[in-house]
């Protein structure tokens, strides 16, 4: 088996697998994609990969997968032998599944904020913000009366699963869209539940949770 | 609106990487409050202008726009005034070495005053915290003495003899090493760094930063590496540039405040804020007030 992983370091989607793959201790390599400024994802070379022209984009010997979504469910499926990350359960793929949908809508939301002011985007950044802001408020809920109940995670196995790790990148980067979390503190305490993971690792813009009291 | 004051106002400014601009191509952009327009004419040279109603991405032809700001490009990107600019942009002779590697970096928009981020820029102190494992690590966190003056010949900020351990100085270090730092602030809003080359220790790569200040407390980061590295491609380069100002910019934005405050007595200086204490200085004798808290009269 040999992973490669197309991948722009300042990226929360492509993040999400090294994520996963950290967690599940998978080797790989990395090819580097200048996505900006030199927007390589929309280069002749990059397309015949992934005609969308998004990152990451992973291949496995020869599969060549793209969605950052759909390459999660395929790592866990196949390499996390305790099927923890992706549950076999229908109902629980189903939340999952309903989660990955989430983290595309913080895509759409928190991070076109962010390559708004950040990366020069032309986005309508108001209307982003609002809309992550709904998203997490939304999120700060769920969690909040999960905690409650003793779950921690946003689906109802007692560990994290890829819906976990789909969430997280954005949320996390949110300020750099401008758009604070001051307001949701179980979302807050929920991203330093995912920090500390067993092979959590960290990207551009995201520091490593403080130790737990 | 903020009201510029005359030396930020005949500065050079930069606004974009000239390669990231279409000949004939409008972008958009904003600098001192101010909308601006540019694109390349058909000798790719910058046509710069106070924009009216254009839209990014409009076609335009060059020609047609005669109401320009001055404009000249330099170290790989366009730069503009919105007043009377010197003849030149100050120097980087670096630059112009036939087997170094240059190459723009990205322009990254961040919510804080260009002057904090040239701050931020000069300051060794946060390298473990914030670069960890790469431009530093506990338990080597010690800032040395190091040596700053105000060249009154070339009205720069250097400061020299500044000396780090790092653990991975550039992409072409295979170890850890101590690594020594020139740091030149040649212009209010850019600085540039000069750190010993794992590849070729007797010589200096050059790595800076140009800020754009869009708002008092908004600007852009544009980088520019000019390397001697001839292994690493382009995209490796950049990807290890972002990397580090990626993990800068969330510090940038908690600064509080966005304006750079200059009193003496506003913030609790240590020695790795000699250069800082310098550079304020430096501004305040200027005149600098725009991205600033100046000292109150």
């Amino acid at each position: 088996m040999a992973i490669t992983l197309y991948d722009f370091e300042l990226s929360g989607n492509c993040y999400k697998l090294r994520l996963l793959m950290s967690a599940l201790k998978l080797r790989y390599d990395i090819v580097p994609v200048d996505f900006y400024p030199g927007r390589q994802h929309k280069a002749d070379w990059f397309l015949r990969m992934n005609p969308f022209g998004q990152l990451p984009v992973l291949k496995d010997d020869d599969l060549i997968l793209s969605d950052s979504g759909a390459i999660l469910a395929y790592l866990a499926r196949k390499y996390d032998e305790a099927s923890l990350w992706f549950p076999d359960d229908p109902a629980v793929t189903a939340e999952i599944l309903r989660w990955h949908s989430v983290a595309d809508d913080i895509t759409a939301t928190s991070s076109a904020a962010r390559l708004a002011l950040g990366y020069g985007y032309d986005f309508d950044i108001a209307k982003t913000q609002k809309g992550a802001h709904r998203i997490f408020r939304l999120m700060d809920e769920h969690l909040w009366f999960g905690e409650r109940e003793g779950r921690d995670w946003l689906c109802s196995p007692a560990h994290p699963t890829t819906a976990d790790i789909a969430c997280f990148p954005y949320v996390m980067l949110s300020e750099e869209g401008g758009v604070g979390r001051e307001d949701y503190p179980a979302l807050r305490r929920w991203t330093d539940r995912v920090r500390r993971i067993p092979g959590f690792v960290v990207m551009s813009g995201i520091f490593p949770a403080g130790r737990a009291l | 609106m903020s009201s510029i004051d005359p030396v930020t106002r005949d500065l050079w400014q930069v606004i974009a990487a000239t390669d990231e601009i279409t000949v004939g191509v409008v972008e958009a952009t904003l600098l001192l409050d101010t909308r601006i327009a540019l694109t390349r004419d058909s000798d790719g040279s910058p046509v710069v202008w106070l924009r009216r109603d254009e839209e990014q991405g409009d076609e335009i032809d060059p020609a047609s726009v005669l109401d320009r700001l001055p404009a000249i490009t330099g170290y790989g990107y366009i730069w503009t005034s919105l007043g009377n600019p010197p003849k030149e942009l100050f120097p980087i002779p670096e630059y112009a070495e036939s087997d170094r590697v240059n190459m723009s970096c990205g322009s990254i928009g961040i919510h804080v005053s260009a002057p904090r981020a040239v701050e931020n820029f000069l300051d060794m102190g946060h390298f473990p915290y914030v670069h960890t494992d790469i431009l530093g690590a506990e338990p080597h966190t010690e800032v040395k003495e190091y040596d700053v003056e105000v060249s009154e010949e070339r009205d720069e900020v250097l400061a020299t003899k500044c000396k780090f351990f790092q653990p991975r100085a550039a992409l072409s270090a295979i170890d850890g090493m101590e690594v020594e730092y020139v740091y030149r602030v040649p212009h209010p809003f850019c600085a540039v760094l000069y750190k010993s080359s794992p590849e070729a220790p007797e010589r200096r790569d050059v790595i800076a930063i140009f800020l754009q200040p869009m708002t008092e407390e908004r600007c852009r980061a544009h980088l520019l590496q000019s390397m001697i590295d001839s292994t690493s491609t382009i995209t490796d380069l950049r990807r290890f540039q972002q990397t580090i100002f990626g993990q800068d910019k969330p510090i940038l934005e908690n600064q509080f405040p966005k304006r750079l405050p200059l009193d003496p007595r506003s913030e609790t200086p240590i020695r790795a804020d000699k250069s800082a204490i310098a550079y304020r200085r430096w501004l305040s004798q200027k005149g600098i007030t725009y991205g600033v808290i100046p000292v109150a009269s």
